[in-house]
């Protein structure tokens, strides 16, 4: 049952960073404007030249 | 803006051919590829304003200033690009963002901050309306409340994932198999994930529980947070006392699930708010005073007597007053009812909220806006709204029934087995059990799931809720008073019929494409063909002219350009006559008509045992032939607001549930009285602001289809309610008893919810009338 030892807590972290990812991307801004993110793919990107 | 350039990223309002006037998106439906183009051209096209913004700009740590304002009339990808490109083609802008969802445009730049103002003149000069943001605190504090619950979501969840994942091994192995050191360092896992879980997530329900218990009250939260925290602390002492039973999964389960339906009514709640809060932005909008020959702009609150204010043409009047110089058209139908706009000119009296429409008008204010009429109706307003009985929602009756009887059966439980000669360890954990499976997350997201259903529902067909009990006051309804003018009727004249020839229709639609006088604009809509480009002049009051092939064409009233020796039969104002060199050649008669599904919608209420009324302003003739042609057979015609309004409150008295469907000023005290209330979207802003709903599109079928989504919401309610029940009756006996072991617990948490949310989603199925 030792193996559980390493198990549990690798099982753990992967949890916590798809955790904090999320509350990254909450902090970041991501989930202020869905529907202008929704409309903004239709944008072409400007001309860089 | 060319075409060319922006052909490949149209929006999903834009599918081909033609390019649109404003933004150049590829376009089928006319000259323009979505309303918000539409209404930004004609406003670049009239009056641009200037407003100073500049005075609530921040200075940001950076040394940059930063300003945000609420902006109008975002309703493609293309709005979006104009405005950002707009912005960033400025002088030292750093940042600029267009935030759809919120209708806010923010940006940064560096140096004077006065450049605020150039940069914003920029987008009102694309058309697109600013408005300093109103409330900001209010809505900050409630997004702020929303990502808080969010976090706490994500949290629990996190949580309840992992420690299902434990908790499996637990159940599915015995103490024999497993041992008991593996078993203990299970439950420490367990207890390392759960507690700072249950701190964290659990924080909005203790916070709401302890400020109600500071009170004297008891609410939902009291039992959810005693559940959750007996629950951790008695896991605690099993996994001290080495014990075969551990809860910290369901506690973690109970607030993941618990959050997600406080989240979903927090959304809903805000949703709605914000709505309200955008119709009130628009309404608390500026005024262009003239002040020793300068134009100012001055919050129309600010407005004093005496003051001279100058209102472009398109614009509304910000006070009552005077003309003192132009003239024009005025168009009163919001206040009135009245269809047709009327003549104003120097030394004519105008009043607030009414439209001007053909000429610039300088106004001698006479009333501050506090004493103006439009304050009046938003004064008796307040009155009928504070006269409303206060609604009990559904939820919040069922939490004042609900939350006794669990303590009850908690005590109950714990008293009975002591009693019984068990130990209190033993007692207190079958009593905690049970505040465990009586969780009310069935009836916790019973509510909020079918709210969020219905009006993501009515959303989509251009329904907008903007309370959050609204649908529920609504589904109580059994009877409809209905204005008239701009809810039965389009609220505009369009063309009936007339003598004319079809050049002379060409001519006359080629005029009046011009004007924005109502008889004019069902002219031009009228015509389908291609329009002569020729340059023309309004003549306020009168109608239009212009020189085409060398005479003299002239549009208007039958007065001026009308047969001279035909007299004059009374009914000549709904009607336009076209002349060439002062000959009249053609005559164009007007109607307003019914909304085109009217009779449909009265007959499908009328069906549907709902009692429906009529209740118009307008003469008793016109507001009968309404109701005769759609079988309406109480009407009351020529009545003031306030008799609307003493109507509505007869008609509660006598004990009927009244929705008030109405679009002018003069029906906001009565939408405001009524038990609910709804308005179209082309009604007067405080009009729309009054009502718990208000309908997009110039059909009458949201109403009906509203009413049946709203009893058919109210009815999933109910059944969620009742199937939480059948619930509590199977599984509370067992916890009681002592039966119910961590895996019930979790299985019969888990499968109620699903029950419940299935069952919200039942919503989705039905059809309503179309």
């Amino acid at each position: 049952m030792s193996v559980l030892l390493f198990l549990v807590p690798i099982a753990l972290l992967l949890g916590l960073i798809g955790l904090g990812a999320f509350l990254w991307t909450m902090k970041n801004g991501q989930y202020d404007d869905l529907d202008g993110a929704a409309h903004r793919i239709l944008i072409d990107d400007e001309d860089e030249s | 803006m060319e075409a060319e350039a922006v052909s490949n990223g149209r929006a999903d309002c834009c599918t081909a051919a033609i390019a649109c006037k404003h933004c150049g998106e590829p376009t089928t439906s006319g000259d323009f590829c979505c309303v918000g183009c539409e209404a930004a051209h004609s406003a670049s096209h009239s009056a641009t304003t200037f407003t100073a913004f500049s005075s609530i700009a921040h200075k940001q740590d950076n040394g940059d200033f930063r300003l945000e304002l609420s902006v109008e009339g975002i309703h493609c990808a293309a709005c979006i690009r104009l405005i950002e490109n707009a912005v960033a083609a400025q002088e030292g802008i750093t940042h600029v963002r267009v935030n759809m969802t919120t209708e806010r445009l923010s940006y940064s730049w560096q140096g004077p901050v006065e450049l605020g103002d150039i940069i914003a003149a920029s987008v009102v000069k694309l058309g697109y309306k600013l408005h300093a943001p109103g409330n900001d605190e209010a809505d900050n504090s409630s997004s702020a409340q929303e990502k808080a619950l969010l976090k706490a979501i994500a949290v629990a969840g996190f949580a309840a994932g992992n420690l299902m994942l434990i908790s499996v091994g637990l159940w599915t192995t015995t103490t024999e198999t497993m041992g008991m050191a593996t078993r203990d360092f299970f439950h420490w896992v367990s207890a390392l994930i759960a507690l700072p879980t249950v701190i964290y997530s659990g924080r909005p329900f203790f916070k709401s529980a302890l400020s109600v218990l500071k009170e004297g009250h008891t609410n939902m939260d009291v039992p959810i947070s005693l559940a959750v925290i007996l629950a951790s602390i008695m896991s605690v002492s099993e996994a001290l006392r080495h014990g075969e039973h551990v809860y910290f999964d369901s506690a973690a389960m109970l607030l993941f699930f618990l959050l997600i339906g406080r989240y979903l009514d927090a959304r809903a709640k805000g949703k709605a708010r914000e709505s309200a809060s955008k119709l009130l932005s628009k309404l608390a909008g500026t005024a262009a005073v003239l002040e020793d020959g300068q134009l100012q702009r001055v919050p129309i609150r600010e407005l004093k007597s005496g003051m001279t204010v100058v209102v472009a043409a398109g614009e509304t009047i910000p006070a009552d007053g005077k003309i003192t110089k132009g003239e024009s058209d005025v168009d009163l139908s919001l206040i009135s009812g009245e269809t047709l706009p009327e003549h104003a000119a120097k030394g004519g009296e105008v009043f607030a909220g009414t439209l001007n429409l053909t000429g610039p008008l300088e106004i001698a204010v006479t009333k501050a806006s506090e004493n103006s009429l439009l304050s009046e109706i938003v004064r008796m307003m307040e009155v009928a709204e504070q006269g409303a009985a206060k609604y009990v929602r559904l939820a919040d009756r069922a939490a004042s029934l609900y939350t006794p009887v669990v303590h009850l059966f908690g005590a109950l439980t714990f008293a009975g087995w002591w009693l019984l000669g068990a130990e209190w360890q033993v007692a207190l954990l079958h009593a905690v059990t049970v505040l465990i499976i009586t969780c009310p997350c069935a009836l916790g997201l019973a509510v909020p799931v079918v709210q969020v259903l219905a009006s993501g529902k009515l959303l989509k067909n251009g329904v907008l809720l903007k309370s959050g009990d609204a649908l529920e006051r609504l589904s109580g309804i059994d009877t409809v008073v209905f204005d008239k003018t701009g809810t039965l009727t389009i609220g505009r004249p369009a063309l009936l019929g007339g003598d004319y020839s079809e050049e002379m229709m060409r001519l006359a639609a080629s005029l009046a494409v011009h004007s924005r006088h109502p008889l004019s604009k069902a002219l031009s809509e009228a015509y389908e063909g291609t329009l002569i480009d020729i340059s023309v002049s309004e003549v306020p009051g009168k109608g239009l002219k212009c020189i085409h092939d060398g005479d003299t064409v002239k549009i208007g009233s039958r007065k001026w350009c009308g047969p001279r020796h035909i007299e004059d039969t009374g009914t000549s104002a709904l009607e336009l006559w076209l002349s060439v060199n002062d000959d009249p050649k053609a005559h164009f008669t007007f109607a307003d008509q019914l909304r085109a599904d009217a009779f449909h919608v009265v007959e499908a209420l009328q069906r549907a045992g709902i009692n429906t009324h009529l209740l118009s302003g307008d003469r008793a003739i016109v507001a009968n032939e309404v109701a005769k042609k759609l079988s309406i057979s109480t009407v009351q015609a020529e009545v003031t607001p306030t008799e609307k309004c003493e109507y509505l409150n007869a008609l509660k008295v006598s004990g009927s549930k009244v929705l008030m469907v109405g679009d002018g000023l003069n029906d906001a005290p009565a939408l405001a009285a009524a038990d609910a209330s709804m308005s179209p979207s082309s009604a007067i802003d405080i009009t729309q602001n009054t009502a718990d709903i208000v309908f997009q599109g110039d059909k009458l079928s949201p109403v009906y289809d509203t009413l049946v989504t709203a009893r058919r919401s109210t009815a999933l309610v109910r059944q969620n309610f009742a199937l939480a029940i059948l619930y509590n009756i199977i599984a509370v006996p067992l916890a009681v008893l002592g039966y119910v072991t961590p895996m019930i617990a979790a299985a019969a948490m888990s499968g109620s919810s699903l029950v419940v949310i299935l069952n919200a989603f039942r919503l989705r199925s039905k059809r309503a009338l179309s």
